[in-house]
């Protein structure tokens, strides 16, 4: 039985916003679920007693002093946006025709 | 006249600072290379050549008035991998995505590379987001190697160590996430280090896998290299994982290693590192690599690391996960592509059709691999149990440093492979990184320096060192006194004149 069925994969695809057609979906689950035998070998090793490591210098509370600082114009922000409008970014609709 | 292109950074400082050549003239006698070769190569996304020259003019400006150079490398070329912010050229990162995108700040390396005096020639080539080892998954075409143009220069950062061995810019950056500074170097036969985590400003660095991206130096020599670190190294207060500690003495460390002796140094070989994914002809360099440190006076040693054959099935876990994080800002919201904006289709519709069209196969596979491994009922399982292998490499490593100075192996299994042959696996080319993934995932600094051509195909191979976190000078000095013995290897490169573009 594979790790991940096609199904699963498009279902990750619509959570991670790609809307891959279907001839992807065919290539990519294949490769995921080789990619997925490959990295399941860390579980041989990952026993409960071995503390997780998420960053590899320990550094917590990292502080600056609260002072002022010239941040982007609104120029300068809107200079990379694909569309602008009086001065703000324009987008798509954000709701469906039915809301 | 001497070819200004084939001379080492140091040495081109000492001439420019001399005033006995212009800054002028070294700028554009790479342009001249540049605009020669690069057609064939295809090391540079962007060249700048009036931005070049402008700061070398400033340069030569401020020596014809007595001033002294603004550092060591003040009008030396370089050139910067594509995915550090410049406001001044695109930041593309190899991505459709990203596609003449002027960002609107510095990297605070970039920064840092302007106020040396550096003279910035373009930006170069690279795997897409830094995701890849071959270059091959730039949205602009590959980056050919420059000892064979049927060959990968490595990835992510092949541009950047490709400009070097076609001797395009003395000088060039890349960034290490698993080993895009040190693969590439090693295919190429050219000196790249990943700093200590922490030791360079991610600051401006477009990010892939946060925990694990590092900028470093690429040169031609190791004390190039260790120039280049210290002006790019060093606390920034708008990186919050920056370390706030002195720059390792790596310059000192890299004239100290120059006189080829290592009496009393240390070096353990890893045991694991070697068997059937290693070619014939990179195990016989990496052997002949041994003896010579044995006869510079080291002391070798074989360590055992067990843990580091889990280091790549790690690193598949958590830099995707982190790259699914990290790449949900390209939402095609407030800069970057946007496709399908016609009035009928939704800010989420057009969201998800712009990624479609922005990104390519190896990104988009990552991102759903990490976002596989994150979600609730495979997260023990994937990403957390890689973070605990992420523990038992860390203490593989402090063992080994309780009993040697510096570990090395050979950084890449192969040497450079051919265009096109793993870009359908995406697992065998993920064994390209066998090597260099354990100094990431433990934040340990790590060089690749030449150690000559493999005997069965004539290409060449990388040894890598490896040092404890913040003992990155360990790395200059071994590198160097190697180096030195070893002798050069890219007066060996073919000739790329007369190539038709």
């Amino acid at each position: 039985m594979p790790n991940i069925s096609r199904d699963e994969v498009a279902h990750l695809a619509k959570l991670a916003r790609l809307a891959v057609t279907e001839e992807e979906l065919d290539v990519f689950a294949g490769q995921l679920d080789q990619i997925l035998d490959a990295v399941a070998a860390v579980g041989e090793v990952a026993k409960d007693d071995i503390p997780p490591t998420s960053h590899a210098v320990p550094l917590t509370n990292v502080f600056r002093a609260d002072e002022v600082r010239p941040g982007l114009t609104q120029q300068q922000a809107l200079a990379g946006a694909p569309a602008a409008e009086e001065g703000r970014f324009r987008v798509p609709r954000i709701l469906g025709e039915e809301q | 006249m001497t070819d200004l292109t084939r001379l080492p950074a140091a040495e081109l400082a000492a001439k420019i600072h001399a005033r006995e050549v212009t800054a002028v003239e070294v700028t554009q006698a790479h342009l001249d290379r540049i605009a020669e070769v690069d057609g064939l190569v295809h090391a540079f996304l962007h060249v700048d050549a009036e931005g070049a020259l402008a700061t070398a003019r400033a340069v030569d400006a401020d020596l014809a008035e007595g001033r002294e150079p603004a550092s060591a490398l003040a009008g030396v070329p370089l050139a910067l991998k594509d995915v550090l912010t410049t406001k001044d050229m695109p930041t593309t990162c190899g991505s459709r995505t990203l596609e003449n995108w002027v960002p609107p700040y510095d990297a605070t390396v970039t920064r840092r590379l302007r106020r040396a005096g550096v003279v910035i020639l373009g930006k170069t080539n690279m795997d897409e987001f830094a995701m890849g080892s071959s270059t091959e998954n730039s949205a602009f075409g590959p980056t050919r190697n420059p000892w064979d143009p049927e060959r990968i220069p490595g990835g992510s950062g092949g541009g950047s160590s490709a400009s070097l061995a076609a001797f395009e810019a003395p000088l060039a950056i890349g960034t290490d996430t698993g080993g895009s500074i040190r693969q590439p170097g090693a295919v190429t036969g050219t000196v790249g280090v990943k700093p200590t985590y922490g030791g360079v400003s991610r600051y401006g660095l477009v990010a892939f896998s946060s925990s694990l991206d590092q900028a470093g130096p690429c040169a031609r020599t190791v004390l190039d290299a260790a120039l280049l670190h210290e002006v790019i190294a060093g606390h920034d207060p708008l990186d919050s994982t920056s370390i706030d500690a002195p720059v390792p003495p790596v310059v000192a460390a890299a004239r100290e290693g120059a006189s080829g002796d290592l009496s009393g140094v240390r070096v353990g070989y890893v045991r694991e590192f070697a068997g059937e994914h290693y070619q014939r002809g990179v195990l016989g360099s990496f052997e002949r690599a041994l003896g010579q440190l044995r006869e510079q006076g080291a002391e070798v040693v074989e360590v055992s690391c067990p843990n580091f054959a889990y280091a790549l099935p790690a690193y598949y876990l958590i830099a995707p996960s982190e790259c699914s994080s990290n790449l949900a800002r390209f939402d095609a919201m407030r800069y970057g592509l946007r496709v399908a904006d016609d009035g009928e289709h939704s800010a989420e519709e057009v969201m998800s059709a712009s990624r479609e069209a922005g990104f390519g196969p190896e990104v988009k596979r990552r991102i759903m691999l990490g976002t596989y491994a994150l979600s609730s009922g495979y997260y023990d399982a994937y990403y957390g149990s890689a973070q605990k292998v992420r523990t038992l490499i860390s203490r593989d490593f402090a063992a080994a440093f309780e009993r040697v100075d510096v570990l090395v192996s050979p950084t890449t299994p192969t040497t450079a492979f051919r265009i096109g042959e793993r870009v359908d696996d995406p697992l065998a080319m993920y064994y390209a990184d066998l090597c260099t993934i354990p100094a990431n995932l433990a934040g340990n600094a790590a060089m690749s320096v030449p150690s000559g051509l493999s005997d069965d195909d004539g290409l060449p191979v990388g040894l890598q060192i490896m040092a404890p976190a913040l003992a990155d000078e360990r790395l200059y000095r071994v590198g160097a006194a190697y180096e030195t013995v070893r002798g050069p290897l890219l007066d060996r490169v073919p000739e790329l004149k007369g190539v038709s573009v």
